[in-house]
């Protein structure tokens, strides 16, 4: 186990650095990614952009520069290109309201993704299932954006109530109810596609498993068709939903979610992301792609640690 | 008069599918006293894991259709409820599979899984439930129970997974073994370990065994009474002696002449039984094994019904050929027609 992590942290290094040489790459190499030139503005003189360029560090070589720019993102001094806020503290703002929509969000989707997809595998071939996997594929073809503005437009501006506040974060120590009446329709949109996707995925691991050899086994010991669905059936078929939900959850906490951060002014690291991305302002989408990546690397660990712990056959390596 | 088990009136298990009606088993009548091995063999397809599976209640779905009887100690178990029915899978009916590799849930340890049959049906606390696990390891012969019992299918081998299946499906002392080809998946070695296992366990717990197989030289040993099925019914039936020394249907010639026989001169190539077991969907007019049987002549249009034509009483078969006839010519069969020839 301890050589496993070892490995695995050197690992996650060096995919973090790769990631972030990558980003950097594209941006210089992206039109109208020169920040210095974007900076100067129209009526610039070649002198005044190579000046600007001087201050940034720009005219140093390419590595020292990417090097520069991770030095400062690591000792939490790197500043926007755009209005010299802090990327890092940028980022810490955003912590709350992305966190707050990735746990309610994920349990949410993975509560009612067993739920779904067990149900359909249960009465699989009955009118109840095809009506839930109708309902599932609907769900995952939902585009995100739409839902949103829809829901938001229904439910909180009026189009049948205005039960939920129109957009915004409340921060959860500021008012937990306000908060989660703030929560709810992001939590919402954000999980019916993953739930219409979990379920179809955990209905057809379950048909499979029910066919297996030990299910029958367990049907001949005498066991209860809830003990085999329970003990036998759901928890070998939980094997793959693991691996999706440990790498989407990281995602969202990533700051993946960024439509729906956007659509519900949710100003977590999502929406800091989409700004970053709207300006071509590298420093914040250095910042928030390595904070991404290092969810989905380290999360990618843990879902090799629950699969060997829920399947033993499985050794770490 | 030892006790009788089991007792199965013409049992007829149907299956509707898309390309029609499953005729898988059609008019089977046996019985079974405690104590007794009955051997049912037959090819792929022939009905014997089908009537294993129903004896247990594991074909029941909405596309089986039942007829006659299976009259376990006088109750029929194709009438009681499923809820009923799993009061007596594990606890009176015992099963065992062909492949442990497959057979046994990967993900739980042995032991756990052998204590969840026990706990199914009686009322035992943890740790007696694991002293008693580990003494049916010991008597189907796993070195150090002790420790085995906390290790993972996928650490044992094939042949001691498939002791401790064995174990599993004695762990409530059933009075009925069910072995479904337990013996296909292992090396030969294993093979007369696990036959000669069983054996040994049905005199310990006292109780009885059907044990199915397309291979008649495993049953050789075991078996006191033999059913020999083939497309869905039962062509041949009698004591292992009369299967074994006076046969009658040219279908079991074919099985026995496909065993390697040391004691006999040995043939240029072992006997096959050309063709294939018919659809049972569509069955064949008459005799069901006329299209492959060497010997067949008109008469075999016509159905023959299951009925003793020799000398031993309990010895029927389903066959029009006279029966000197048979004796004469079978051996071309059974040994091998080339040897003697050469």
């Amino acid at each position: 186990m301890a050589a496993f992590l070892i490995r695995r942290v050197i690992g996650m290094i060096l995919v973090l650095l790769a990631v972030s040489f990558i980003v950097y790459l594209i941006f210089i190499v992206i039109p109208g990614g020169d920040p210095a030139q974007r900076i100067a503005g129209k009526v610039a003189t070649p002198a005044n952009i190579a000046d600007i360029r001087h201050k940034l560090g720009l005219d140093k070589p390419f590595v020292i520069q990417w090097l520069d720019m991770l030095k400062a993102l690591f000792t939490a001094k790197l500043v926007s290109y755009n209005n010299q806020t802090n990327v890092v503290g940028q980022i810490e703002q955003g912590l709350p309201a992305t966190f707050s929509l990735c746990f309610g969000a994920g349990v949410i989707w993975l509560g009612f993704g067993v739920l779904v997809g067990t149900t359909a595998a249960v009465k699989a071939g009955r009118i109840s299932d095809r009506a839930i996997t109708a309902l599932a594929l609907i769900g995952i073809s939902l585009p995100v954006a739409w839902l949103g503005l829809i829901l938001r437009y229904l439910f909180a501006e009026g189009g049948v109530g205005t039960w939920f506040p129109d957009g915004g974060y409340v921060p959860l120590t500021q008012d937990p109810v306000q908060w989660l009446y703030s929560m709810l329709l992001p939590w919402f949109t954000l999980a019916v596609l993953f739930i219409g996707f979990y379920g179809r995925v955990l209905r057809s691991n379950i048909l499979d498993t029910i066919n297996e050899d030990f299910v029958r086994t367990a049907k001949a010991k005498g066991l209860s068709t809830r003990q085999i669905l329970v003990k036998h059936v759901l928890r070998a078929s939980l094997i793959p939903i693991v691996t999706l939900f440990g790498l989407d959850f990281a995602s969202v906490l990533g700051g993946g979610a960024i439509i729906t951060e956007t659509v519900y002014q949710l100003h977590g690291v999502g929406y800091y992301a989409a700004q970053a991305i709207a300006n071509i302002d590298l420093p914040p989408l250095m910042g928030v792609t390595l904070y991404g990546a290092t969810f989905i690397v380290v999360f990618s660990t843990l879902v090799d640690i629950a699969y060997a712990y829920l399947d033993p056959r499985i050794r770490l390596t | 008069m030892a006790e009788r088990l089991l007792e199965v009136n013409d049992l007829k298990v149907r299956f509707a599918t898309e390309d029609g009606v499953v005729r898988a088993v059609d008019g089977l009548t046996f019985e079974l006293e405690r104590g007794k091995v009955l051997g049912i063999v037959g090819e792929s397809g022939s009905g014997k894991s089908v009537t294993a599976m129903t004896l247990m209640g594991l074909t029941r779905g909405i596309n089986a259709r039942f007829e006659g009887e299976v009259l376990y100690k006088g109750t029929n178990l194709l009438e009681i409820s499923d809820r009923e029915m799993q009061n007596y899978r594990g606890n009176e009916l015992g099963m065992i599979f062909q492949d442990p590799m497959t057979s046994l849930n990967p993900i739980y340890r042995i032991g756990d899984q052998i204590v969840e049959a026990l706990q199914a049906h009686e009322k035992v606390d943890k740790r007696s439930a694991r002293a008693r696990t580990i003494e049916l390891l010991r008597q189907v012969g796993i070195p150090n129970p002790e420790s085995r019992i906390d290790d993972y299918p996928h650490q044992f081998s094939g042949g001691m997974r498939q002791r401790a299946m064995i174990a599993m499906a004695l762990s409530c002392n059933p009075s009925i073994l069910i072995a479904d080809e337990p013996t296909t998946a292992l090396d030969v070695t294993i093979q007369a370990q696990i036959v000669e296992l069983i054996s040994r366990l049905k005199d310990d717990f006292d109780s009885a065994v059907i044990f199915i197989t397309h291979d008649l030289g495993v049953i050789a040993d075991i078996a006191d009474e033999i059913i020999v099925m083939y497309a869905g019914r039962v062509v041949e039936r009698g004591s292992k002696r009369d299967i074994f020394y006076d046969p009658q249907m040219p279908y079991t010639w074919g099985l026995l002449g496909s065993i390697p026989r040391l004691d006999r001169p040995r043939p240029e190539r072992l006997h096959t039984i050309e063709g294939m077991p018919p659809s049972l969907i569509n069955l064949p007019e008459g005799c069901k094994f006329r299209p492959r049987c060497p010997h067949a002549f008109d008469r075999c249009m016509q159905e023959p019904e299951l009925k003793n034509r020799v000398e031993s009483g309990g010895h029927l078969d389903r066959c029009w050929l006279d029966v000197e006839f048979k004796r004469e010519h079978r051996d071309e069969t059974i040994s091998g027609g080339s040897a003697e020839a050469a």
